[in-house]
């Protein structure tokens, strides 16, 4: 995979929507290519993802909406209620959710409803195979932080998840 | 550990992010705690499904022509590590050779820079990093220990659903010490145990379809340790030692001689 491929892909699910994320790509690369020379680690695909997500949120003006909406950093992990326990056991039996015909879109469908600081984590570690070192820096938030969002990420898919299982 | 402990750590265990004593222990939780242990799983099917059924999106070949033309014509240098001069400039060709691999050429300005993505194969090292470490440190070091390779191929093969190939090679300096049968890349595989001076060598073998032609071998180093992967013939191998690298390379060419 090409680090476009996975700019592209990455700027794809924060912009939900094709044209955007073309234009994002490109005035990130475009970005990327002029501060070549400030570039001093040896992550190249990591260091793009930074500047893809830095053009996103300057180009559509979501810094202030999005730094609003980080309260949830402070919901620690230790928030292991009985009910998220009882959730999780839930969907064990996800598996079987997972066999209908439209697990894809079903997948795709839950990870777009997802607010934006916690889809780009799950983006990042489960399709880009990230790690967290990298996401941080990516994101620019602490190593703690990234496994609270995960943490949080997983917990909202599988309770979407539930909810679609449950309809159906 | 306790439930509460074991929930506060188990997305970084199911992330591969604990620390060797923090992953056993967690493991040892989830052995005995039904009600963490369907926590877990539950998480594992979710990534699972995403994994295998989120989009992945490609970029559009449109896009890497656009960037190119913005960006200007001129290829960057290729890097080193590149097998061949592509034909960048020959236009049809270039299409021909589509999506994937012209956004390779694109990104080729990023070119001192490409590294190999991490991933896969640095998952796998990491896992290999800590079953060595692990036999190297306890008493495990070999589940079967012989220096015949006709002790010690069928019985790997007894346990396994392959048959690696087992050699002694005493004779370049790599006597065998034995085999064992290891955990990782999600599917037990074949450890073979070789010993060059002081230093212990462990040869982890696994059958893998991916690996279709055999690439040069890679290596790399973490924790101190030194790695050498490879694939021939259907077959991924991966030898960490801490021995220095040069030496690791005369090993893997003493086993791939002998094959």
């Amino acid at each position: 995979m090409s680090h476009l491929d996975a700019a592209y892909d990455f700027a794809r699910w924060l912009a939900r929507d094709e044209r955007n994320a073309e234009d994002v790509v490109q005035e990130a690369c475009l970005r990327a290519f002029k501060s070549l020379d400030s570039f001093r680690g040896e992550n190249g695909r990591a260091w793009l993802l930074a500047i893809v997500r830095n053009t996103y949120y300057t180009w559509f003006k979501r810094n202030q909406i999005y730094a609003s909406s980080v309260p949830l950093d402070e919901e620690s992990l230790s928030a292991a209620s009985q009910e998220v326990a009882d959730l999780e056991r839930a969907c064990g039996s996800l598996d079987q959710a997972l066999h209908q015909q439209d697990v894809q879109r079903l997948v795709n469908d839950a990870l777009k409803t997802l607010p934006e600081e916690f889809r780009e984590v799950i983006v990042l570690r489960e399709l880009e195979d990230l790690s967290y070192k990298e996401i941080a820096a990516i994101a620019g938030i602490p190593l703690g932080t990234v496994m609270s969002r995960l943490a949080r990420a997983r917990r909202l898919l599988l309770q979407h998840l539930r909810l679609v299982q449950r309809e159906s | 550990m306790n439930c509460i402990e074991s929930r506060s750590r188990m997305h970084a265990y199911l992330d591969r992010e604990l620390d060797l004593p923090g992953t056993m222990a967690i493991e040892q939780h989830l052995a005995v705690c039904e009600a963490c242990k369907a926590s877990f799983d539950g998480l594992a099917a979710l990534r699972s499904g995403i994994r295998r059924h989120a989009e992945y999106y490609a970029a559009p070949p449109a896009l890497a022509h656009r960037i190119r033309a913005k960006i200007g014509t001129a290829p960057p240098v290729a890097p080193a590590t590149m097998p061949a001069r592509r034909p960048w400039l020959q236009f049809p060709q270039w299409l021909r050779v589509g999506a994937a691999v012209a956004a390779m050429g694109i990104a080729s300005w990023i070119a001192a820079i490409q590294y190999a993505s991490p991933g896969a194969d640095q998952i796998v090292a990491e896992q290999i990093i800590s079953s060595h470490a692990r036999a190297v440190l306890g008493s495990r070091l070999v589940d079967v220990a012989s220096s015949d390779q006709h002790t010690v191929k069928p019985w790997l093969s007894s346990k396994l659903d392959f048959s690696p190939s087992a050699f002694d090679l005493t004779g370049a300096g790599f006597p065998l010490l034995g085999g064992r049968v290891d955990y990782l890349d999600n599917r037990p595989v074949a450890t073979l145990v070789y010993r060059h001076r002081q230093h212990v060598i462990d040869l982890f073998i696994w059958p893998d379809a991916r690996s279709g032609r055999a690439p040069q071998p890679q290596s790399s180093s973490k924790n101190g340790y030194n790695l050498l992967h490879w694939a021939d013939g259907g077959m991924v191998y991966w030898a960490i030692s801490d021995l220095n690298p040069a030496e690791l390379k005369t090993f893997s060419e003493a086993y791939a001689a002998a094959r």
